[in-house]
């Protein structure tokens, strides 16, 4: 599998999540400046986190105009997968590719901390090597991670399986509580229609290494890098 | 141009006699432009003309230490052909007048000054001192202080990618107008590629580099040299406005220069700007430079070459080139959206000239703005100080006052927990933070070298106040037993030191007192300083700060895994109180209660000494900690600092088990000296049954005491003494008034 990690200006979890898909998943993988229009030979494009473009204006906003986008949207349209891990889905929401808006924390401040999720499909290859209802615990941090969409939309979402994880409490309740930020039924990740494109808050790659002090975040890393096809 | 008056003279910070000797050296009168880029150099901040002479006393040199004092940071070698740059440098006039860009820009200025030496940051702490929350006059105030300073330390560090890892904040009346924002950074590169801010080869091009230069943070230096008064808040437009994303930016295109072999010497412009990264690299390099402002980028029209000169305008740095490769270095600039402009050339004649469209507008020798820069040796006299040597007769306190003691230090706000600060920073990114806030020692590994830094910040301003020196030497040995805990040597240190006006006496003995004191344990502990700040003059309406004097110690762990926390892990486990239950000279003496946390926040007075320390037992301490960490003996190991052991006890409960502790004391030392006291020289830990004779004897083996104090109970706190039951309380009960208790003051608005 060859893993392909976006780098905006600004981007700052490029470095991790090239650590975390060699070092720890044991993949290949290179960085791919945001001028390029070129994804051929990629089988996974990474939008990693960070302050791309320096989130001015908003989050993603500006990115969602670079030149790799474009390259992304025909990637992602063919099939190829792409995870946008927190400023990522944030970018991904902006160009259109999944579905809803991420708003400003209700503390209107950045929280970073571990949190807990639940496993909502098995049905992606994001998480097909997981259990359902598996909690996971893996690290947040992000001002602006409040999952927005209008009542129909996460209709849509709910029905069609593409809710990929929840916030939850460490015992797998989808609580107020365990709801760092104020998302709309704890929603911490989503899939697209072709589910071939997982945006989430959380950053897998930082929970990806025994050092890190959990290693759940590879399990997503791992679904990846495996055929999705070949399990069903 | 206008002449210079004895009234412009004085609006410059500069006294008659130091106008003379500008005059003797430079054998005219200076002009305007001059006159300013002469002032801003000599002013304290820059030209350290008070601290100069006793901070030689530090040691400075060590086996490991690459770099010392002088250069943009200091540099020690952490083995594997790797080396970390680090410094600590405070933002603490700034901080009060705009606290969030104050906060913000002091982050910056520190991130540039580790990656100019080619190093990139991997970590970020801070040392916070503010006004009570709950002040009935100045509460607002202090409030917002600590909101802006936590907001603009976020802002800056988490876009421009650096975890936040740790740090301190503190709480105390003395800083009510005065708040202290001390940022430090580290870094981490090859040690064959360190970059020095030096100008050589005669010819070879002077480039300019990142943002445009505006009018903000002019004279930015002299106000960090001046006492605060009634109209402090109009000096509103010298402080800075940071951009992290441009920084971020800058970052990443000045690590990639610096690879091509083309960049030669650089250096940030930080304060004092464009001024002082010119004839410092000038004069580090034994050369001149010659610079034309027309070509300097600039975000504003009609800027004079005074104010070009004195903009702190941030995100900028100034590099000296190989001759014929400046379009290297400008594609790679380009790259990343940036200007690289070369505004001038490396002369042979010492100057610094300065030219606006070829007409030369200033022209000083560089070594009369760096070595020739006045140095005084002020009188000092006896340290003030505010408290009294004796305090009130402490009885005994009841069982009852006792746990409730306990319970009102731990939502205190020196001593609950700092989450609503650290959460707002990212202290994960990068994937090295194998240890974050909260812990004695903030821990991050080094991939590339195989091993793990950890690193603490500490300084006591209250003991400091009542002993300068014994203050600063406990500060040094606090940090150096915050990094034992996890098992790490000491190899190096920086410092800031934030002290009042050095021209009162007294103010200037405590100062002198303090360097001694920090000289003297960095010394003991081989923890040489590499480099930091001095920040004086903080008063405002001549009340002075407590005296703070802040240290940096980094240390060295040689594998990467997961330290040791400071978490009860499982019940049953032993409680070892390694170093004993109140080592240290005269550590039962009423006196040393006064300085306590218990005798400020409980009995509401501070008084006295400062806990007296003996650096040799504690190194004793800190060495048997290390090797009980090697040995993997310990499942907990927590510094007791403030509050007292009973502090410590709790804190230890508070992890993600929960597990709490009976603890059994045998002692004929009233109870809350026993619980309360803050005698140095001690760390509680948690050790199964097991290996419980393997920590004492090892202890034995160090001449360190270790005695046996209980055991980690599920759920409940409890203390006995002498056989005696004092009180008992739930974890819970005693976890929620603490973790709470910062987010209940600073929550809201």
């Amino acid at each position: 599998m060859k893993f392909g990690v976006v780098v905006f200006p600004g981007s700052n979890c490029d470095h991790d999540a090239l650590y975390a898909t060699t070092k720890n998943l044991g993949e290949s993988a290179t960085p791919i400046w945001h001028e390029s229009e070129d994804l051929s030979g990629f089988d996974v494009v990474v939008l990693p986190g960070g302050f791309s473009y320096g989130d001015y204006l908003r989050a993603g906003a500006i990115a969602r105009f670079s030149p790799v986008m474009k390259a992304i949207r025909r990637f992602g349209c063919g099939g190829g997968l792409v995870i946008g891990i927190c400023n990522g889905f944030q970018i991904l929401v902006e160009a259109g590719l999944l579905p809803g808006a991420l708003m400003r924390n209700p503390r209107l401040s950045l929280i970073c901390r571990t949190v807990y999720l639940r496993t909502e499909t098995v049905e992606s290859p994001f998480t097909h090597r997981l259990e359902r209802r598996r909690i996971l615990a893996i690290p947040i941090a992000h001002g602006e991670g409040r999952y927005y969409a209008d009542e129909g939309t996460l209709e849509t979402l709910e029905q069609q399986d593409r809710v990929a994880f929840r916030y939850v409490t460490p015992e797998g309740e989808a609580t107020p509580e365990a709801n760092p930020n104020g998302s709309l039924r704890n929603i911490a990740g989503i899939l697209n229609e072709g589910r071939n494109i997982l945006g989430m808050m959380p950053h897998p790659e930082r929970a990806a290494d025994p050092a890190m002090g959990s290693t759940d975040g590879l399990l997503i890393l791992q679904s990846m890098a495996s055929d999705f096809a070949a399990s069903r | 141009m206008s002449a210079v008056t004895s009234d412009l003279v004085a609006q410059h910070g500069l006294t008659a006699s130091e106008y003379e000797r500008i005059v003797e050296r430079l054998g005219r009168e200076p002009n305007l432009t001059e006159l300013g880029i002469i002032s801003v150099m000599w002013s304290e901040h820059c030209s350290y003309k008070s601290s100069r002479v006793h901070l030689k006393k530090l040691p400075t040199s060590g086996p490991r230490v690459l770099v010392g004092p002088g250069e943009n940071a200091g540099i020690v070698d952490i083995g594997g052909g790797y080396a970390a740059a680090f410094k600590i440098e405070s933002h603490n006039h700034p901080s009060f007048i705009e606290p969030f860009q104050g906060a913000a820009t002091g982050v910056g200025g520190i991130l540039r000054d580790i990656f100019t030496m080619g190093a990139r940051p991997v970590a970020v702490m801070d040392s916070l001192r503010f006004g009570l929350p709950d002040d009935p006059r100045d509460g607002v105030r202090n409030r917002h202080i600590a909101q802006g300073v936590v907001g603009g330390i976020a802002h800056y560090g988490n876009c421009f990618g650096v975890p936040t890892i740790g740090g301190e904040c503190i709480f105390e009346p003395s800083y009510s107008g005065n708040p202290l924002v001390n940022a430090f950074a580290l870094g981490i590169f090859p040690k064959d590629k360190i970059f020095y801010g030096t100008a050589s080869g005669v010819g070879n091009p002077v480039i300019y580099v990142g943002a445009k230069t505006g009018r903000d943070g002019i004279h930015g230096a002299s106000m960090a040299s001046a006492e605060f008064d009634e109209e402090s808040e109009e000096k509103r437009p010298n402080v800075q406005v940071g951009d992290p994303f441009l920084e971020k930016l800058l970052l990443e295109a000045c690590l990639e220069a610096m690879q091509t072999g083309a960049v030669l010497g650089i250096q940030d412009m930080g304060a004092a700007g464009l001024t002082c990264s010119t004839c410092e690299m000038g004069d580090r390099g034994g050369s001149g430079i010659e610079i034309d402002l027309r070509r300097v980028p600039q975000r504003e029209s009609g800027m004079s070459p005074y104010e070009i000169m004195l903009s702190e305008s941030q995100e900028r740095m100034l590099l000296v080139a190989e001759k014929g490769r400046e379009e290297e270095i400008s594609r790679i600039f380009a790259k990343w959206g940036l200007d690289a402009v070369r505004i001038g050339a490396v002369t042979g004649d010492g100057l610094l000239r300065v030219r606006n469209n070829g007409q030369v507008v200033g022209e000083i020798p560089n070594s009369l703005l760096t070595n020739d820069s006045p140095l005084y040796d002020r009188p000092a006299g006896k340290p003030w100080r505010s408290a009294p040597l004796d305090g009130p007769g402490v009885a005994e306190p009841s069982t009852r006052e006792l746990r409730e003691g306990l319970e009102a230090l731990l939502a205190s706000p020196d001593i609950c927990s700092k989450r609503w600060i650290y959460e707002q920073y990212d202290y994960m990114v990068r994937t090295n933070t194998t240890q974050g806030p909260g812990g004695d020692a903030a821990v991050i590994r080094i991939k590339d070298a195989g091993v793990s830094l950890a690193m603490a910040l500490d300084g006591n301003g209250r003991y400091c106040s009542l002993d300068p020196k014994e203050g600063a030497r406990l500060a040094v040995a606090e940090c150096c037993r915050n990094l034992s805990t996890v098992g790490a040597e000491p190899i190096g240190a920086t410092n800031c030191l934030n002290f009042g006006n050095p021209e009162k006496p007294e103010i200037m003995a405590q100062l002198v007192a303090a360097i001694e004191g920090m000289g003297e344990a960095c010394r003991h502990f081989q923890t040489p300083i590499t480099g930091g700040n001095v920040s004086l003059y903080n008063e405002t309406l001549g009340q002075s700060i407590y005296p703070t004097p802040v240290v940096g110690v980094v240390g060295i762990v040689d594998h990467m895994t997961v330290p040791l926390g400071i978490h009860f892990r499982r019940s049953g486990r032993s409680l070892v109180l390694l170093g004993g239950l109140l080592p240290g000279p005269d550590n039962r003496a009423p006196r040393r209660f006064g300085s306590s946390q218990y005798a400020k926040v409980v009995l509401r007075q501070v008084w006295g000494l400062p806990p007296g320390i003996d650096l040799d037992y504690e190194k004793s301490v800190q060495a048997a900690m290390r090797e009980i960490v090697r040995q993997g003996l310990a499942e907990s190991a927590h510094d007791v600092s403030d509050g007292g052991l009973a502090v410590t006890l709790a804190e230890s409960s508070f992890g993600p088990a929960g597990i709490g502790a009976r603890l059994e004391l045998h002692s004929d030392a009233a109870s809350h000296y026993l619980l309360f006291g803050e005698a140095p020289s001690r760390i509680l830990l948690s050790v199964p049954p097991d290996d419980v004779s393997a920590v004492v004897e090892l202890a034995s083996r160090f001449n360190v005491e270790a005695p046996l104090v209980g055991e980690t109970d599920a759920e409940t706190i409890s203390v006995r003494l002498n056989d005696a039951d004092l009180f008992t309380t739930s974890v819970d009960q005693m976890y929620e008034p603490w973790d709470n208790a910062l987010e209940r003051m600073l929550g809201q608005q």
